[in-house]
């Protein structure tokens, strides 16, 4: 019973080893990629469109809504960040279902690389939104004694990030090798249902997660003034105002 | 009692109880959040959206712990490097 993918190794060569946290991210790749360009090739905006076209669609508005739902005014520059974290981890926990399969974020070497990603995307994202300057200046607030404190969160936020999807990740596949030996037909069955659950909800709250720390960190030196602005000014109330000024027009004139 | 048998009694128990009480302290807190988040949704059923995404997040944040103590368990268990050291020394001998 290996404790991660890294351990099945299937060619060696010197140094560089070929083992099923490899093989299983570049076949997720490739599908993913492959999947993805098949699809697009040919997009229509009429009523009748092609279903794959349709589910691209859902998935892609629901994680835009969901990154403006979060407090990023600008979902489309962090939508292919984001959405790339939660596909990739969404469709390894998906994968689940073939046999023979082990998500290769099972493995900590993958959600450690993970979360570094979001480790460097935030403080980029964040220098981009407001300047080196002002960015360096937030781990100063509110005062300048909790700058190790702040750093220290950082650090310990990106690795809860890595320690808690490889531990969903690879007890799912644990408990299910456990009850394979104990008992083989109905319950591990219920048991890879309740995994292929918390693998999705695993994906949802990693690129939840990472969504939050980029709003923290780009929007944290807006004047509070402006935030309450913006939020007054949002698409369904200057729709209705729209409206009134549209009704109010023909009874003027 | 040699040092191989102390070991492995030692991660045997230290396991069973790694993950025994490090998941009552993660059961109560998730207990409490979720019973909070139900008043709430019947307080405010329009902002159900909101408290429930908020609940998720939460909810994974606290069950993070619960997750730790679990792969401590699992380390002591199958990955244990002092039963690895002791065992490759057996062997050798």
């Amino acid at each position: 019973m290996h404790l991660s993918p890294d351990e099945i190794i299937f060619w060696q060569y010197g140094l560089f080893k070929l083992n099923a946290t490899i093989l299983y991210t570049w076949g997720l790749m490739c599908v993913l990629v492959i999947g993805s360009i098949l699809v697009t090739r040919k997009l229509s905006v009429d009523i009748q469109r092609n279903r794959w076209q349709s589910l691209l669609e859902i998935i892609v508005s629901g994680i835009e809504k969901q990154i403006e739902e979060v407090g990023l005014r600008e979902p489309r520059k962090y939508l292919s960040f984001i959405g790339t974290l939660f596909l990739f981890v969404a469709t390894a926990a998906l994968f689940t279902v073939i046999p023979g399969y082990e998500p290769p974020t099972g493995s900590l070497s993958t959600t450690a690389a993970l979360a570094f990603s979001v480790f460097v995307a935030i403080p980029l994202f964040g220098i981009e939104a407001s300047g080196l300057g002002e960015y360096l200046k937030e781990y100063l607030k509110p005062t300048f004694i909790m700058l190790p404190f702040n750093v220290i969160s950082e650090f310990s936020r990106t690795l809860a990030l890595a320690v808690r999807l490889f531990g969903n990740m690879m007890s799912g596949t644990m408990i299910l090798a456990i009850l394979l030996t104990i008992t083989p037909y109905l319950l591990p069955i219920a048991m890879s249902v309740l995994g292929l659950l918390t693998g999705m909800v695993q994906a949802y709250i990693f690129s939840i997660l990472a969504t939050v720390y980029i709003a923290a960190a780009t929007r944290a030196n807006k004047p509070k003034l402006e935030s309450k602005v913006i939020r007054q000014t949002s698409p369904k109330s200057s729709l209705a105002t729209s409206h009134q000024v549209e009704n109010k027009t023909p009874s003027n004139g | 009692m040699d040092s191989m048998t102390i070991i492995a009694v030692a991660s045997i128990i230290t396991a069973g109880l790694t993950i025994a009480i490090g998941s009552i302290g993660p059961a109560l807190g998730e207990g409490r959040a979720l019973a909070t988040a139900l008043t709430s949704l019947a307080q405010q059923p329009d902002a159900s959206a909101t408290i429930t995404r908020t609940l998720f997040v939460g909810l994974a944040m606290v069950e993070s712990i619960a997750i730790y103590c679990f792969v401590v368990s699992m380390i002591l268990l199958f990955a244990n490097p002092f039963w690895n050291h002791v065992i490759a020394q057996a062997v050798g001998k």
